[in-house]
């Protein structure tokens, strides 16, 4: 096919993307979730990790956190509209290299094999806060803490010891020291 | 024991507390009880429309035609199907509608219930907030905060979904405290420094220019007056985008038309070439901006806007100030006022040398045409409704295409809310139920609804609510035969491959005209005209007047997709005159 003359419009020219974790205040009532990630993927947004729940039960409100990349000027348009629903009640957003917020995420490993194999794995999770939460025979479960990278390399490297099922959350994220986002 | 009322009953108790005097819907399965409850309240008047779609088109005629939020009323499933594309079209344009649908009764929700859709799941994108009432206590709090999510901030479209058991359960009413804060006041965010610098930016700047849009409507008719002495006493000239027509006098010298891809000549090549841009309640539009790396490269952005999210979301600015156009403007007057109170003066000497360009490029004509004794050119046909319309009050409302771009180009509006156009979502057949809600509005005014033949076929059914409520809307039709715009684009862009966009069968709107009971009118040459568009504005009834105009005509001058705005194409005249053969015109 021939190009046509008749171009909509041409993408102007890539810019750098930065991960950004956007932390989302918002009234727990059906359907928020529903809006901001519809928000995200109608607007064409990426969302790379979401983890949310209930923080507080009596004024009724949930904490989002939305790991996402972008251009610093998609970031900009993703907290500007974020904003302007009506459920949500503020928005901070962190980019993941500051030194000033502590980022976390869990995962689940389930390990099958002998033993010997499984206390290999064990060991090399222990400086991520490994926590036995079951234990038979042939197979362990054990849940680690840590960054998104460091799960994705131990869920590589885990497998020669029998890494059989993974599971995991979102990232979720806080301020170091004192400080409060308001 | 406070008095309990229905769900019915506090709908009604709602909108009678929100001033509301019209509603447009269609009843169904759903909503009967609220319909039921109509006959108990005088003061709200339904409009029965022949479609959904119509009922939510005709409210954003009523709402951007009077600033009030208009309010639409409908049925569970394809009822509320049937208003999508009214909700995303106000949405666009930011209209302030409110939406009431029916909803299969509370425990049917899921069960694929006859009738039963997602509703609030289909609106969530194409409104502002929407919500399904569970619970008859919430029904009267969420009735009140949907006007007034409607209507603050940037209007725009809300839905209330309302189960059927909802409407019938009784509840106390909450009385409605009406908010001193309305209508945007509470969005103003700027500081005094922000508006010193616009000044600063102003009293340096030797190739200034206003770039205006819908914001200024939206505000209110106030803005448009402050906008009109803010134009006065800076000198500077000024283009409004479509939905901006009639916020400043289309016939003012100032006035450089409007701009974008249909846009004048001078208009575009002022923006592209201007040192400092000032945009008042315009959202920097694709059609606006055409290549937007090549966009106004020279310039100095300013962007006042109450969206927070508008600011830098197509186009970088130097200088934001986020709040309502009447506040920012008058604070810039004062400001201006007492800092410079000889601005014009000192202005006129560092501004002489633009406006000298500017009066080169309009000496272009670019929206001149070659006229025709044999057959109607669409731009005459324009002209002349204009001139014989111009001493009126005239409201003018369009379809989508090649006649609303003449429209907008060819008739002068003087005054705001009198022009009312899908521009965001380009909805073919909106303007005739438009019309509907605009007479509604405005009973002894003369409303018009420059329409094509294709577009108003989408939503003639409402010319059997005109007759139904006695509206005498004039339907001007541009009869061509073709999609106008679509065959433009194919003899342009798509060598001449006119695919689909004849209308083989077209209908005798006349005949037609007649069978909805309503006068038919067919002009066919140039010369007889006049005397029919006089024929039509004699008549005090709804009037669908089949004007066959040249079926080749072009919509000039235009910006070609993806082009800057110093490239445009411009109309067969020029080319004439330029001696440039027709060939050029397909290198775009």
């Amino acid at each position: 096919m021939p190009k046509s003359k008749s171009a909509y419009s041409f993408a102007g020219k890539k810019e750098k993307l930065d991960t950004h974790i956007i932390v989302v205040w918002v009234d727990n009532e059906a359907g928020v979730l529903a809006r901001v990630v519809g928000l995200f993927s109608g607007r064409g947004y990426n969302i790379e990790s979401l983890a949310v729940a209930e923080i507080d039960q009596k004024l009724n409100i949930s904490r989002i956190t939305i790991v996402t990349t972008g251009t610093p000027q998609v970031v900009d348009q993703i907290k500007l509209q974020l904003k302007k629903l009506v459920p949500v009640h503020k928005v901070a957003d962190f980019k993941r290299e500051d030194k000033n917020v502590i980022f976390k995420e869990m995962a689940l490993f389930k390990f099958v094999g002998a033993n010997g194999k499984i206390d290999k794995a064990i060991n090399a999770c222990k400086k991520y806060n490994a926590v036995i939460l079951d234990t038979t025979n042939r197979s362990k479960v054990i849940q680690i803490t840590a960054l998104r990278r460091e799960i994705d390399k131990m869920a590589n490297e885990l497998k020669k010891y029998g890494l059989i099922s993974i599971s995991r959350t979102g990232a979720v994220a806080m301020t170091r020291g004192e400080k409060v986002f308001k | 024991m406070p008095k309990l009322f229905s769900g019915a009953e506090i709908v009604f108790k709602c909108l009678e507390d929100q001033d509301v005097s019209h509603i447009f819907g269609y009843p169904g399965g759903a909503v009967l009880p609220i319909y039921d409850e109509l006959k108990n309240h005088n003061s709200v008047k339904h409009i029965l429309v022949r479609h959904e779609q119509g009922a939510g088109h005709a409210a954003e005629g009523y709402a951007r035609s009077t600033g009030k939020p208009g309010v639409v009323l409908v049925t569970s499933g394809p009822g509320a199907t049937n208003v999508v594309t009214a909700l995303t079209d106000a949405y666009m344009d930011s209209v302030p509608l409110v939406c009431i649908s029916g909803q299969v009764p509370t425990h049917l929700i899921g069960t694929d219930a006859f009738q039963e859709c997602d509703t609030t799941g289909i609106t969530r994108p194409c409104t502002k907030h929407n919500w399904l009432v569970k619970d008859i206590n919430d029904l009267a709090e969420i009735m009140h905060k949907a006007f007034e999510v409607a209507t603050t901030g940037r209007p725009g479209p809300v839905l209330v979904d309302i189960p059927k058991d909802i409407q019938f359960q009784k509840a106390p009413y909450k009385k409605f405290k009406r908010k001193n804060k309305l209508n945007g006041a509470s969005h103003n965010n700027f500081s005094q420094e922000s508006i010193n610098e616009l000044i600063n930016l102003m009293s340096k700047a030797t190739k200034p220019i206003f770039y205006t849009g819908g914001g200024v409507i939206n505000s209110g008719p106030k803005a448009s007056e402050l906008l009109r002495e803010l134009v006065y006493t800076t000198g500077f000239p000024i283009t409004t985008t479509l939905q901006g027509l009639g916020s400043f006098p289309g016939d003012d010298n100032q006035f450089l038309g409007m701009l974008g891809m249909h846009g004048t000549y001078e208009a575009n090549n002022a923006m592209y070439e201007c040192d400092l841009m000032i945009n008042i309640g315009a959202r920097f539009d694709d059609r606006i901006t055409g290549k937007i790396d090549e966009f106004s490269p020279k310039s100095k952005k300013v962007h006042i806007d109450i969206d927070p999210s508008s600011i830098n979301k197509n186009v970088k600015v130097d200088l934001a100030i986020v709040g309502d156009v009447k506040s920012v403007i008058t604070s810039t007057l004062k400001t201006l006022k007492k800092s410079k109170p000889n601005f014009i003066k000192s202005n006129k000497q560092k501004t002489s040398k633009w406006w000298e360009k500017i009066q080169k490029w309009r000496s272009k004509r670019s929206l001149d045409y070659i006229g025709s004794e044999e057959t109607i050119k669409p731009q005459y046909a324009i002209e002349r409704l204009y001139e014989l319309t111009k001493d009126k009050d005239t409201f003018i409302t369009t379809e989508v295409g090649q006649h609303q771009m003449w429209a907008a180009q060819h008739y002068k509006f003087n005054k705001p809310n009198r022009w009312m156009t899908s521009g965001g979502l380009g909805t073919m057949g909106y303007g005739l139920p438009a019309a509907v809600g605009v007479q509604i509005a405005h009973p002894q005014k003369l409303v018009i609804d420059i329409a094509g033949e294709a577009s108003v076929l989408m939503t003639i059914q409402e010319m059997s609510t005109a007759v139904q409520y006695s509206l005498p809307i004039k339907i001007f039709i541009l009869n061509n035969e073709y999609m106008g715009m679509v065959r433009q684009w194919q003899e342009l862009l798509h060598d001449k491959n006119y695919s689909e966009s004849y209308t083989a069968a077209l209908p005798d709107f006349v005949q037609m005209a007649e069978a909805y009971g309503c006068v038919g009118i067919r002009a066919k040459t140039p010369e007889e005209l006049d005397d029919k568009i006089i024929e039509m504005l004699n008549t005090d009834r709804p009037v669908i007047f089949d004007c066959l105009v040249d079926k080749q005509e072009n919509c000039f001058p235009m910006i070609p997709s993806g082009k800057p705005h110093n490239q445009m194409i411009l109309g067969p005249k020029d080319k004439k005159e330029n001696k440039i053969t027709g060939k050029g015109r397909t290198l775009v």
